[in-house]
């Protein structure tokens, strides 16, 4: 399980589980749990694109990410919201099947960009990776106090001169970065669990931003670590146990917000 | 006419197939639809078409029409949302992405299963994506039977179900059974989007769902011109599958462009279109 073919897979996968730790935490505190969901499946037409024209898929990935988070925030800012997300994302969907149709793909190229390939990384691919990574990281600690003050109250920050739309925009930028670097690691379908429920399982245990950050970070790791871990075992996709792993999460956090305990203050949340 | 209908259009029975499934799947989500993005579910709709994803895998895989599997897995994720808190406006979202992702995690699994223990080539694609021309002609009056019983079930909650989509307060005020109506409006989406998975595939049902849906509310107040409006879906069902077919000709290898596409092109059009003949919001 740890060997040397193996040591791309790990290194990939623990830089993708702090970066969606990380973005996943605002992700959810911003409820932008839809445009999360949205914007791999826009990326899913990048990387199918890239298989047609023979291109890099990162590029392709990346390319299509962002146009979908424009996409999403331009029709977004007239019309409802969701809407404009739910028809972006088919859209964008829809062009990804027709590429696929022309590159003649096999099955099991179209199924392991929606679920995952995380034991065929190759080497060349982990500088990207982390190159993207940086990049998501330095612009969430540049946003990080706008971004904290537009997701908590967004009146607030309008007061201090903040535009929304700005920040909303660079926000599923940085989302569709963190999104591009994922989707060859476990899939454009499956990176969303890994925003949400990690993130949503840590704000159950604390409301400090910082430690909630870091906390859904350990459990994005635990989560990754564990579901390669198992898919070596048993031979089935990563994808399943992400999915899997992810709920259970959120599953712990809920009980134990539930859980009645003697002189526990609780938050609004 | 011999330019825009390809010889054989109208006597081929998978294309016959294909436009009465087509047309009753665009219908059902259409009625269904309109209530959905007024009452901002368009997430929990999109939520339902992945559980479906799972399903119609899983029907594969046991070997039954996927239908059974799309609307079955569809009707229990809806009572799953409902239980861990959709309704609440306050992390529902959260709710929602939950069961989104552990269902898609599933359909991973099975879809592997498929593809190693059936040897059946194409089934991820054929969930996924769709594939309304290898319908076959037994399978027609189960989707009108359910599309039938999903519009019925709209019908007969047509009052409570507009007075909880527009006045949650009043609706309270006067006694509606919220949760029941929720749970029960919840069922007709997952038949809605069961049928229309049949059509476009699984994951790009959302677009029949709520795209001529959402392009009607932009264009009219009234909720019944909305609903009338909204069969728009069953014009772009139409004209994406003569498209596809005509598409067949298009190149010289043969390579047939998916309906999937086209209906997703379409409805898109549509609904960029309602912004311009609107200019409101």
């Amino acid at each position: 399980m740890f060997s040397s073919c193996m040591t791309n897979a790990w290194t990939v996968a623990t830089i993708v589980a702090v970066i969606a730790g990380v973005v996943g935490f605002f992700v959810v505190l911003r409820g932008a749990a839809f445009p999360a969901h949205a914007i791999p499946n826009g990326a899913f037409a990048g990387a199918a694109a890239a298989n047609v024209w023979g291109f890099n898929p990162l590029a392709g990935l990346t390319v299509c990410a962002v146009l979908a988070a424009v996409g999403i925030g331009t029709l977004g800012r007239r019309g409802r919201h969701d809407v404009a997300t739910a028809l972006a994302l088919v859209m964008m969907l829809a062009v990804g099947a027709v590429f696929l149709g022309l590159s003649q793909e096999y099955e099991p190229a179209v199924y392991s960009l929606l679920f995952g390939e995380v034991l065929g990384v190759s080497s060349s691919q982990l500088l990207p990776v982390a190159g993207l990574a940086l990049i998501c990281l330095a612009a969430v600690t540049v946003l990080y106090r706008p971004l904290l003050l537009s997701s908590v109250t967004s009146e607030m920050s309008e007061a201090r001169g903040l535009r929304s739309y700005r920040i909303d925009m660079a926000f599923l930028i940085v989302l569709a970065l963190a999104t591009a670097m994922t989707v060859p690691v476990v899939g454009a379908l499956l990176i969303f669990s890994l925003m949400i429920g990690p993130p949503a399982a840590a704000r159950a245990f604390t409301s400090r931003p910082g430690v909630a950050i870091i906390l859904s970070v350990t459990i994005a790791l635990a989560t990754v670590w564990s579901a390669i871990a198992l898919s070596y075992l048993s031979n089935w996709p990563i994808g399943f146990f992400v999915g899997v792993n992810s709920a259970l999460s959120y599953a712990t956090g809920r009980i134990w917000t539930r859980w009645p305990r003697a002189g526990r203050i609780s938050f609004p949340r | 006419m011999r330019w825009v209908i390809e010889p054989g259009f109208w006597s081929s029975s998978s294309v016959q197939v294909a436009l009465a499934v087509g047309g009753a799947s665009a219908v059902v989500s259409a009625v269904v639809g309109v209530f959905t993005v007024l009452r901002g579910q368009s997430f929990a709709g999109h939520a339902l078409t992945d559980v479906s994803t799972a399903g119609g895998s899983g029907a594969l895989l046991l070997g039954v029409s996927p239908i059974i599997g799309f609307v079955g897995l569809g009707i229990i994720g809806a009572g799953v949302m409902d239980a861990i808190g959709v309704r609440r406006l306050r992390g529902r979202d959260l709710a929602t992405g939950i069961v989104l992702g552990a269902s898609i995690g599933l359909a991973a699994l099975i879809l592997y299963l498929d593809s190693t223990s059936r040897a059946t080539t194409g089934a991820t694609q054929q969930i996924l994506f769709g594939s309304i021309f290898t319908i076959q002609a037994s399978t027609v009056p189960v989707v009108v039977a359910l599309g039938v019983a999903a519009l019925a079930l709209v019908v007969g909650l047509y009052r409570p179900l507009l007075l909880s989509t527009v006045g949650p307060e009043m609706a309270a005020a006067r006694g509606v059974p919220e949760r029941l109506v929720g749970v029960l409006f919840m069922a007709a989406m997952a038949v809605a989007v069961g049928l229309s998975s049949l059509t476009i595939g699984a994951i790009l049902s959302t677009a029949l769902l709520i795209g001529p849906a959402a392009a009607s509310v932009r264009l009219t107040r009234r909720i019944g011109w909305s609903l009338v409006l909204a069969v728009l879906g069953v014009a772009a069902c139409w004209i994406g599958v003569l498209l596809a077919y005509d598409s067949y000709y298009w190149t010289p290898g043969h390579r047939a462009v998916p309906v999937s596409f086209f209906i997703v092109a379409l409805v898109f059009c549509f609904y960029l279109a309602s912004g311009l003949g609107a200019g409101r919001d």
